[in-house]
């Protein structure tokens, strides 16, 4: 109940609201003052430097990192030490990891279904007919039946986005989600997260994909040690830069 | 460049490598036989040289000695092939007591490793650390000449409210006697047993049609234990009580538990408990932690995080390791002999052997047993760990 009335104490636009973030891994500050509200619908590529804190921030989001100061407001719900909270919040929040993290001892089918069996309450066969909607947008339905292991890791990747998805969540979060695989693998993932972001989809995607982030992000976060150093639309944040920072980083990462 | 040597295009029979192979296996085969007939043919010279009848007929001689504890009726009149069985169904009982009891104490152990409780966590390093890294044969004499012996004599018992006794000559624990409407009872833990199954079936079933869960352990000890207390109690609890009771010097009546069995099994246990632990340990540390967040992200709560994806990630990792300490555990038991308790090994290649000197044949029918008993943990063992590995590619 308590979360219900949460939700409607904040009654904005903005789904995601960071403010005075704060996170100490022992004597390192890893996170200084994050301030950041994203809109429902919005689109955010994250990007910076190995270190710079944008992996830390987005997994604070759905709390696999806990802060130590500020505060963290997710569609109402606040990030407190609550369980009940924490649940909820994890229920609007969907994520997909680097390393894509199935789990190796379920078919794919039985990764896209656990979630809504367990956490949702839901039927197995309504389930397994939302897994195989999913796995049809991701393009895959035909490996069902198969195990993580014999998937490619592009395959793998859209098996992960379809096992988010199966939650019907209100936000993604992508952590770096291509930089594990192969090249000839990157398009079929980026292809899916465009198809997600043009329908409407809230996301947050930690990325380096530069192509990625000028087709479809609203706007684009330069974090440095631990700081937000620039938040401004592609066009600008590529074209226009206006910290030595981020024109290093530009400068390193478009060398090639 | 052009002086190269020129392979030739049919090389030289020895230069072959299957030929090699072949000659070379052939070689192996005529040494491997000549060893084993001049073992064999030796052994037999020098048995007839010392007049030592070879064959199983002893078996069928009377033993004439007694055994400390025996599961079947045994005395000293029986035959030394009864002994062979009395020692045998030794071995198995304490086998069997170990590897369950080190299978309960190295999981708890192994669990505790990652309590947050920083005590808990402690005391269960300790306990691996320590007992892990003390000879068996040690632990058996601490248990039995330190613990055990310096437990009271039968008159000055401990008891626990008069009906179960510890003293320096075992544990004496009270016996039931089934009377008339016992089989009800019997019938009452059959029929839980059945139920509980039926239940799991059920349970699934209504959770794959209406995503309802059902807490099934709960209400499967509630079966276990409750249908078997109703049955007690509508027969009017049909056992007798055999309670053991002081006659003399010793107890008499009831069920005893020997010294030497409580200090074997404490060891094999507490011994055996120490490296599940760490395998089980072991097992839930390979379970990457990309894991538990990929469960934690899709709103899983964490017992069944444990449940879902930790256990049935880390038994591949566990069960190839229970295996082989269940396998240590029923060798380790021949230790039994330090300390007189009465195994297959104390009983047959101890008093048996020693009486009829029939050394190669109680030898070898002893190793068989083993080997038997061992090749039958490792076939179950693998059924188990073939459920649990995983299908890649």
């Amino acid at each position: 109940m308590s979360v219900e009335q949460e939700k409607t104490n904040e009654n904005n636009d903005d789904i995601i609201v960071i403010k005075d973030l704060n996170k100490w891994y022992g004597e390192f500050h890893v996170l200084k003052d994050i301030n950041l509200r994203v809109k429902k619908g919005e689109k955010i590529v994250i990007c910076g430097p190995s270190g710079s804190g944008k992996s830390t921030m987005t997994r604070c989001i759905n709390r696999l990192e806990e802060f130590q100061r500020g505060s963290l407001t997710v569609n109402g719900v606040e990030m407190i030490e609550d369980v009940k909270n924490i649940e909820a919040i994890r229920r609007e929040v969907g994520m997909v990891f680097q390393h894509f993290n199935l789990f190796p001892h379920l078919t794919i089918l039985e990764n896209l279904t656990l979630g809504p069996i367990w956490v949702q309450k839901k039927p197995k066969k309504e389930a397994e007919a939302t897994a195989m909607k999913y796995l049809e947008r991701v393009k895959i339905p035909d490996q069902a039946n198969k195990f993580p292991g014999q998937l490619s890791g592009g395959q793998q990747q859209r098996v992960a986005i379809a096992r988010s998805l199966c939650m019907n969540p209100e936000i993604m979060l992508f952590d770096e989600p291509t930089s594990a695989l192969d090249p000839e693998m990157i398009k079929e993932v980026l292809d899916v997260m465009i198809e997600l972001a043009n329908e409407g989809m809230t996301m947050l995607c930690v990325t380096h994909e530069m192509g990625f982030a000028k087709k479809v992000a609203d706007r684009v976060i330069f974090m440095d040690a631990g700081e937000i150093v620039e938040q401004n639309t592609p066009e600008e944040i590529f074209n226009n830069p206006q910290t030595d920072r981020l024109q290093l980083f530009l400068s390193q990462i478009l060398d090639h | 460049m052009s002086e190269k040597p020129q392979v030739k295009s049919s090389p030289s029979f020895f230069n072959n490598p299957r030929n090699r192979s072949i000659i070379y296996q052939l070689l192996l085969l005529f040494g491997l036989g000549y060893f084993f007939y001049s073992i064999i043919s030796n052994t037999l010279a020098n048995m007839e040289a010392r007049g030592i009848q070879s064959g199983y007929d002893f078996l069928f001689n009377t033993a004439g000695f007694d055994i400390l504890m025996s599961l079947i009726p045994y005395d000293a009149t029986n035959t030394y092939g009864r002994t062979f069985i009395v020692g045998l169904l030794n071995t198995v009982l304490v086998s069997i007591i170990g590897i369950i009891l080190s299978t309960m104490v190295g999981f708890i152990m192994g669990v505790a490793h990652f309590s947050h409780n920083l005590l808990i966590r402690k005391l269960a390093t300790a306990y691996v650390e320590t007992f892990r890294n003390i000879p068996l044969l040690l632990q058996i004499f601490f248990w039995y000449f330190a613990v055990l012996a310096a437990l009271p004599s039968a008159r000055q018992s401990m008891s626990l409210g008069e009906v179960i006794f510890l003293n320096v000559r075992g544990l004496y624990f009270p016996g039931l006697t089934p009377e008339g409407g016992a089989s009800v009872v019997y019938a009452a833990i059959a029929a839980a047993i059945i139920g509980i199954f039926v239940l799991k079936r059920w349970a699934k079933k209504r959770q794959d049609d209406t995503g309802q869960q059902f807490p099934v352990l709960w209400v499967s000890l509630g079966m276990l234990f409750g249908l078997p207390l109703l049955a007690l109690i509508v027969m009017g609890f049909p056992f007798a009580w055999d309670i053991p009771y002081l006659k003399g010097f010793n107890f008499r009546g009831g069920i005893t538990v020997i010294p030497e069995l409580m200090a074997l099994a404490l060891a094999l246990t507490v011994y055996t408990g120490a490296f599940i632990a760490e395998a089980v340990r072991a097992g839930i540390q390979a379970v990457p932690h990309g894991q538990t967040e990929a469960a934690r992200s899709i709103g899983l709560k964490e017992g069944k995080i444990m449940k879902l994806i930790i256990v049935p990630q880390a038994m591949r990792v566990i069960v190839p390791l229970l295996n082989s300490e269940y396998q240590s555990l029923v060798k380790n038991s021949t230790l039994a002999t330090a300390i007189g308790y009465p195994d297959l090994f104390t009983v047959f290649v101890g008093t048996t052997l020693n009486q009829t000197g029939q050394a190669i044949e109680i030898v070898f029918m002893t190793m068989a047993v083993y080997f038997v008993v061992n090749m039958t943990i490792s076939f179950l063992m693998n059924r188990l760990n073939s459920s649990v590995a995983l299908t890649e590619r």
